[in-house]
């Protein structure tokens, strides 16, 4: 039996790896911060005669209406921002939902330009130049998207484009669970 | 129309590779002569068209064609012309086709150099070998297409990462794509003994330079990729047991341990079913690599894109090859009965000491890489396995195998006595002790570790030393001249020396280095002077550089040691244009005592800049352990008995004997 041993444990090996495998669509590293307050930042507007955008905005019913935001980090550079511009869009426009963006180590100038083209799902944009707020925030690249409740606590971090079902599967619920809680 | 023709090069290979998966077979058991000698020739043209692929992919990676999908995510016009070649294998699709490359490229010397193998024999390994890359072409063919067509073409590529765009890393994968593939020739050669149903110790002999020839590429492979991590990284590290490295050093550590079984095959007739199994486990180790890097399983700076179709395809190649020779081995075990006995102190002891010490090792690294994903299947929960415990484990298994390996040459075949080695190892011991003191009463501060390491490396210098004494009799008398012994010395036993020698100056570089580097971080502004081990930095201020494809602000040490003038450094802060990325290029001013290392950071409000300096005394004793290393193995390769051993000689005669 012991000549069996080696092919034993790499089948056990193989059902690891279809674990690994099965876990793929949630591969991303849970972030530390969910549950808890965003970190301490101050952005200038991208724009000039914009809004600029600080951590205490985030926690201001004044500033949000009591409702949750999304935080888009993106770049005019970055190809799977412009594949996720879309969505953004549709949760702007047709949702009615508030996103900030935070324009990550771009040139204001093409962050502009970038919006100009596909439109603007922005309530505010920011410019985070040397991407120190996005390390603040974890981010690993860009695009990603955090949803901040309207007392400032990080709910949830989409981790790259909400590109293909991952809007209507991942992303919208998360968003809906917090919109509900706030209802009754 | 290029891209074209290597698709069809490529998919003309997997008919070819097919072919000689199932002839040479088929010849095996039919007693066909003329279908056994087939696979020679097909072989051969598998390997042309890969190399007509290879050579198709890089004409557009030189022109910047952008119409493919592989040269417009990874390429762009204004990379310099070494980086658009390396940038070839810095992807997925194209590595996949650098490993067909090697398998083929091997499965051709296989044909060539092995026409003293008994032919059926050389059959067997050719349709293994040429199943592997039949793997390796359908994954490629199916899943990730090299010559796959972008509608509508790129303007502009998206470039390749810019730590990628490195010479020592243009060169770190081909060289440790030659280790991993080379060992997938001894895996063939295991198979094929397996199928055969018979391990010789003449299959030792026959294994033995392709195992060393994969051992010396790893070698030079895990230190280009160390040196890479050193000057690239910027923060002076070159170690980081990241998943990856860990994916490359584990093949490393089973095929050092093959290495040293398969000597007690050749010697002794023994060993013979943990040698078969290591050399799958070498090539598995291998295969389990590239699985973790392309898979997405494991996350880690390393990682290609990834893409689940991807890894199950992998994760079925996998099963399939390591499964099933695991299989097959554990069916045919009972025929690989051991010969030869020895006692247990006596150099073959040693040998089988330094196996298990090694598969420990390799295991312990297994096991630590994987524990993140065992410990999320059971609970959910995530957490990472850091340095402190890879290294802890990492002395306590490399102790005993230092001393093993200190003692392990100086003993007998068969049956040794400690009595008689004594006074060859005495000197290692009192030298050891004598350092371990001095330093432990001069730097009252060091730790057990720096100790231990000091101790273990000094040692085994000095053994390694007595162990060329003894063989070139010193102190004794002998009517020989010096000069006559020394060259009595064959080279294969040279090349122990040097590779034993080449682990104690690593040792000794790691323990010394990671005890005493002086690290200072700073903010400067210009005419600051900073001292650090003796030598006084002055920060001249900065300057904008402008790369081929980056912007930079380049900064001016100038070094003076002891009120001379040295050296004048310009670390580098750099930013990428496409695509965006800030890199450090450190600026490094290597010595024998130690290299002088600065990094320059960013400005700060009230204009002083941040900048890393340190001194890492004797770090070139990594770099220069592994050439020896290196060496050491290139000159046992060419050892004549070695190579009379791949030849006709020693195969001829034992035709008749596996024929049967």
């Amino acid at each position: 039996m012991r000549r069996f041993l080696p092919f034993i444990i790499f089948v056990s090996l193989i059902g690891l790896f279809i674990f690994g495998l099965s876990r793929q669509n949630s591969v991303e590293v849970r972030s530390v911060l969910i549950g808890k307050p965003a970190p301490s930042f101050a952005l200038l507007p991208l724009q000039a005669g914009g809004h600029g955008l600080t951590n205490a905005d985030l926690s201001n019913h004044d500033v949000s209406g009591g409702k949750p935001v999304l935080i888009n980090f993106f770049a005019s550079w970055c190809v799977p921002c412009r594949a996720e511009h879309e969505n953004l869009m549709i949760l702007a426009r047709e949702k009615g939902i508030v996103i900030y963006g935070i324009s990550y180590r771009d040139r204001p100038r093409d962050s502009l330009a970038f919006l100009d083209e596909l439109g603007n799902p922005f309530t505010r944009m920011v410019i985070d130049g040397q991407g120190r707020t996005a390390i603040d925030w974890g981010v690993s690249g860009v695009p990603e998207t955090f949803l901040v409740d309207a007392d400032g606590i990080i709910r949830y971090r989409h981790w790259g484009p909400v590109v293909g079902d991952s809007l209507e599967k991942r992303l919208w619920p998360e968003i809906e669970a917090v919109l509900a809680e706030k209802r009754p | 129309m290029i891209a074209e023709i290597g698709h069809f090069a490529l998919i003309l290979a997997l008919v070819m590779a097919l072919a000689a998966v199932a002839l040479p077979s088929y010849g095996v058991y039919k007693s066909d002569v003329r279908l056994m000698r087939m696979g020679d020739r097909l072989v051969l043209g598998v390997l042309l068209m890969v190399v007509v692929a290879f050579a198709a992919l890089t004409e557009a990676f030189i022109i910047s064609d952008f119409s493919l999908r592989v040269v417009a995510t990874n390429s762009h016009t204004a990379k310099p012309l070494l980086y658009k070649i390396s940038g070839v294998w810095g992807n997925h699709e194209g590595s996949l086709l650098l490993w067909a490359l090697i398998l083929s490229l091997f499965g051709a010397a296989i044909a060539i150099r092995g026409q003293g193998l008994p032919l059926r024999f050389r059959a067997r390994v050719i349709s293994v070998q040429m199943a592997i890359i039949t793997g390796f072409l359908l994954f490629m063919l199916f899943t990730s297409n090299p010559f796959d067509r972008l509608v509508p073409a790129a303007v502009e590529g998206g470039g390749l990462n810019p730590l990628l765009q490195d010479p020592g890393l243009a060169f770190h994968p081909p060289m440790l794509y030659l280790g991993y593939v080379g060992l997938s020739v001894t895996f063939s050669f295991a198979i094929a003994a397996l199928l055969e149903k018979e391990v010789t110790p003449q299959w030792a002999r026959w294994v033995r330079p392709w195992t060393l020839a994969a051992w010396v590429f790893l070698t030079g492979g895990l230190a280009l990729g160390s040196w890479w991590a050193y000057y690239e990284l910027g923060w002076g590290g070159w170690w980081f047991w990241d998943p990856v490295e860990n994916a490359a050093f584990m093949p490393w550590l089973a095929a050092t341990a093959l290495l040293h079984s398969s000597i007690v095959v050749e010697k002794r007739d023994s060993l013979k079913s943990w040698t078969i199994l290591l050399a799958i486990i070498a090539f598995s180790f291998s295969l389990l690599g590239t699985f973790l890097v392309r898979s997405g399983v494991i996350t880690s700076v390393h990682a290609f894109a990834t893409d689940p179709a991807r890894g199950i395809f992998i994760l079925a190649f996998l099963g399939l090859v390591i499964g099933g020779s695991l299989l097959l081995f554990a069916l045919r075990a009972p025929m690989m009965k051991g010969g030869g006995l020895f006692k247990v102190i006596s150099r073959e002891g040693a040998l089988v000491l330094n196996n298990i010490l090694l598969s420990t090792f390799a295991a312990v690294v297994l096991i630590g890489t994987l524990y993140p994903l065992l410990v999320e299947a059971f609970d959910g929960s995530q957490i990472s396995v850091g340095p402190p415990t890879f290294n802890f484990f990492t002395a306590v298994i490399m102790s005993p195998l230092v001393v093993a390996l200190g003692i392990g040459p100086l003993l007998a075949w068969k049956r040794g006595q400690i009595s008689k080695v004594t006074r060859w190892l005495l000197p290692a011991l009192v030298v050891a002790a004598v350092v371990s003191i001095v330093v432990a009463w001069q730097f009252v501060g060091a730790s057990l570790m720096t100790l231990l390491g000091l101790g273990l490396s000094v040692f085994l210098l000095v053994a390694v030393l007595g162990e060329l004494a003894k063989k070139l009799r010193l102190g004794q008398s002998s009517r020989r001249s010096l000069a006559e012994r020394l060259g009595s010395i064959k080279r294969a036993s040279w090349g122990m020396s040097l590779a034993h020698g080449g682990l104690a100056i690593i040792i000794l570089a790691v323990t010394v280095s990671e005890a005493w580097t002086s690290e200072k971080i700073v903010a400067v502004r210009p005419a600051d002077q900073v001292d650090i081990a003796g030598y006084s930095f002055t920060f001249d201020g900065v300057e904008p550089f402008v790369g081929a494809n980056f912007s930079a602000v380049q900064a001016q040490f100038q070094v003076m040691d002891d009120g001379k003038f040295l050296t004048r450094m310009h670390p580098q802060a750099r930013l990428y244009h496409d695509p965006v990325m800030p890199t450090t290029e450190a600026a490094i001013y290597p010595m024998f005592s130690g290299d002088l290392y600065a990094t320059i950071g960013d400005q700060m409000d009230d204009g002083r800049w941040r900048a890393r300096l340190y001194f890492k005394p004797f770090i070139s004793g990594l770099w220069l352990g592994s050439v020896m290393m290196m060496i050491g193995g290139l000159l046992s390769l060419s050892d004549r008995r070695l190579r009379v051993a791949s030849g006709k000689h020693a195969g001829a005669s034992k035709t008749q004997g596996i024929a049967s």
